[in-house]
């Protein structure tokens, strides 16, 4: 009989090697999958994970790898920080969408005027945005004890009530003959996110992903937040004889990671995404968690991991078009990806012993 | 605008099936968390359960038919979690999330032929005279067996929790499963069967929303139901009873706030459609202070050796 033993200590190996495992069994169910849906399977897998990088229009789809990843790897290292405190915000989509709006809002309200201060303007509106967003979970939490798993997610629908309202009404291009969605903001210079060298996909969004990632790294390995934030996760009694102040640390790990998720809105709304619209967002807030896990909720994981999952979507479009694979089998491949992860993380906290078996 | 459009004998037998869905949901639940349990899975699970009665319905002609196979897509899907959570011991806030994205996902994939197309009806039972009563009559009697079954479901798991050797048994291995385990109770055998248990009646409620309330399949058209499923419980700090009365409240303001879109209040339609979540968030704030009815080994992964 196979049963489980728990290791002293947890296995660095497994604990590297998982997510590799995970990708490669998400690779072969997905083949499975997608050949149940009648299609080849490793064809499927080739244009997913091939053709966005070495295929023949990889010049045009590489870029997109930068685009869709630096809103992923943004949201998911500020998740990472409070998942690793044991603090759940999931609520990052609703953060992202108000970012998106109060960044727009500003650069919407300042239109025609062009200067070089909008942009800076927008990108503080919409940290604000998210900031603010995230604050009503976090102070909820420490005023009241209101688990902030459901305000932030609750809030996330009501975001969306208030993105649709924006888009058809306050925010409404005048001269938009009636479409619903706002003025697009890559016509106005001075509030478009653009590529910084054109035709790579390198925005601001992508550069302020990677400070990110270097901030988060920093914070924490060398910081002290950063190992209030990892012995509070690991260990919350001991936590607490160190001196580490909970509500602190819930305000500040919320704070940032609606910070960052407003951001990534932001940055999303002004460039790539161009308005605001009804559906302008696309779930990054949600995929972000499967991201942060991938990354082992490590920020340099994280950059990986968002990367890969940046190339499931654009491999997705691309097998949606070329062999007709449906949007949502991609949708379930990234939700496999995230349960092997979470089965296959037992071999790096648990190693299997044969033996006898033992009244369970 | 014109409030006395609303005729309030359709209105309460209007919140009565809004609020059926959340009564199965969170009931389900309610039994996962009794044993100690946290799936934040619902909203995938109820999306699955939505699918698989529409289709089921669809393609045999039976809503009932679609019903069962709701539970049991509802079941099926939540063995994922209790395989993830009690075989592998993941941490269960992360599973149920997994669950959650995996099942919207899932759901879509599973119905993209149904889209637009209308289910079999499900009649109303037949009660007769009964259903003749003034005022009392059309909103108590003129439902379908679902409705019913969700009210004695909420009777029955009251009853088993509080009368029955089962239902103490299932309350010891939330309160603590070390102690449980001692006893010799098989704690993961008990929990995979409550969270099964959970699945089936997400199923349920999910397919009340595509096969009755209404009736058709669009993709995510759960819209966070399982979400306030899961505030519902905390509402209800794990009563049977309690949680009724707290899906009959979320249903009304959410049958009211239709109702209002309805006669054309002068409060836009988007801030009219927040209101239950927001309802949901001030619910919970002013319950949240008294966690002590909470399961005191929610969301903790039991293993044996330790």
């Amino acid at each position: 009989m196979i049963r489980l033993e728990k290791r002293p200590q947890p296995s660095r190996a497994f604990s590297l090697a998982t997510p590799l495992l995970a990708v490669l069994a998400t690779m072969f169910f997905g083949g499975l999958l997608f050949f149940a849906l009648g299609k080849d399977p490793l064809a499927s897998i080739q244009t997913i994970f091939w053709e966005p990088l070495f295929g023949e229009f990889s010049f045009f789809y590489r870029p997109q790898l930068l685009i869709k990843g630096a809103p992923l790897v943004l949201i998911a290292i500020g998740l990472s920080l409070g998942f690793k405190a044991g603090i759940w915000n999931i609520g990052a989509e609703g953060q992202y969408i108000m970012g998106a709006l109060f960044g727009a809002g500003v650069g919407l309200a300042f239109y025609p005027v062009e200067g070089f201060y909008v942009f800076p303007l927008m990108v503080l509106a919409g940290a604000f945005g998210g900031w603010l967003w995230a604050m009503i979970p976090a102070l909820l939490k420490v005023k009241f004890g209101t688990n902030e798993i459901l305000v932030s997610l609750m809030l996330v629908y009501v975001a969306e009530q208030f993105l649709a309202s924006m888009s058809l009404g306050l925010m409404k291009n005048p001269e938009g003959f009636g479409f619903p969605g706002s003025r697009n903001l890559q016509q106005y210079a001075s509030a478009h996110n653009a590529d910084l060298i054109a035709g790579t996909g390198m925005h601001w969004g992508v550069v302020a992903a990677m400070i990110a990632v270097i901030f988060a790294y920093v914070l924490l390995t060398k910081h002290r937040l950063g190992f209030a934030i990892r012995v509070t996760g690991e260990a919350p009694r001991a936590a607490k004889f160190s001196g580490v102040n909970p509500t602190r640390l819930v305000l500040i790990c919320m704070g940032m990671s609606g910070l960052l998720a407003g951001l990534a809105g932001l940055f999303e709304v002004s460039g790539p995404a161009g308005q605001v619209t009804i559906d302008f967002n696309v779930g990054y807030g949600f995929t972000a968690i499967i991201v942060a896990f991938l990354g082992r909720l490590h920020p340099v994981g994280i950059l990986l991991a968002g990367l890969l999952m940046a190339l499931t979507y654009i491999g997705g479009d691309i097998a949606q078009s070329k062999l007709g694979l449906p949007a949502a089998a991609i949708q379930v491949f990234q939700g496999m990806l995230l349960f092997f992860l979470l089965a296959l993380d037992m071999f790096t906290n648990y190693r299997l012993r044969l033996g006898r078996t033992e009244a369970a | 605008m014109d409030l006395s459009a609303i005729n309030p004998i359709l209105f309460i037998a209007g919140f009565l099936v809004a609020a059926t869905p959340l009564i199965f949901a969170a009931i389900g639940e309610l039994v996962t968390e009794k044993a100690g349990v946290l799936n934040l899975g619902v909203e995938g699970m109820m999306i699955t359960g939505a699918i698989c009665g529409f289709a089921i319905a669809v393609e045999t002609g039976s809503p009932l038919m679609g019903f069962a196979a709701a539970a049991v897509g509802g079941a099926l899907l939540s063995l994922l979690f209790a395989f993830l959570t009690q075989v592998t011991l993941a941490n269960q806030v992360a599973s149920g999330l997994a669950l959650t994205l995996f099942g919207l996902g899932l759901s879509a994939l599973l119905g993209q032929s149904y889209v637009g197309i209308k289910p079999p009806r499900l009649g109303d039972m037949n009660f007769g005279p009964l259903a003749d009563i003034p005022v009392l009559g059309p909103i108590l009697f003129t439902h379908d067996i679902i409705l019913y079954l969700g009210f004695a479901l909420v009777a029955a798991t009251w009853a088993v929790l509080k009368f029955t050797r089962a239902g103490l048994i299932l309350r010891a291995v939330g309160e603590s499963h070390d102690a449980a385990h001692a006893l010799g109770y098989k704690v993961v055998r008990i929990r995979t069967l409550a969270i099964m248990f959970g699945g089936a009646c997400a199923g349920l409620g999910g397919a009340y929303i595509s096969l009755i309330r209404v009736p058709q399949w669009t993709e995510g058209m759960t819209a966070g139901v399982g979400w306030i499923a899961l505030a519902l419980v905390v509402f209800a700090s794990w009563k049977p009873w309690r949680l009724l009365l707290g899906a009959y409240l979320f249903g009304g303001i959410t049958q009211l706030q239709l109702n209002l879109q309805g006669v054309g209040v002068a409060i836009p339609v988007e801030y009219l459609a927040m209101s239950p979540y927001l309802i949901t968030i001030i619910v919970l704030v002013i319950l949240s202070r008294d966690k002590s009815a909470a399961p005191a080994c929610l969301g903790r992964t039991f293993h044996a050796s330790s």
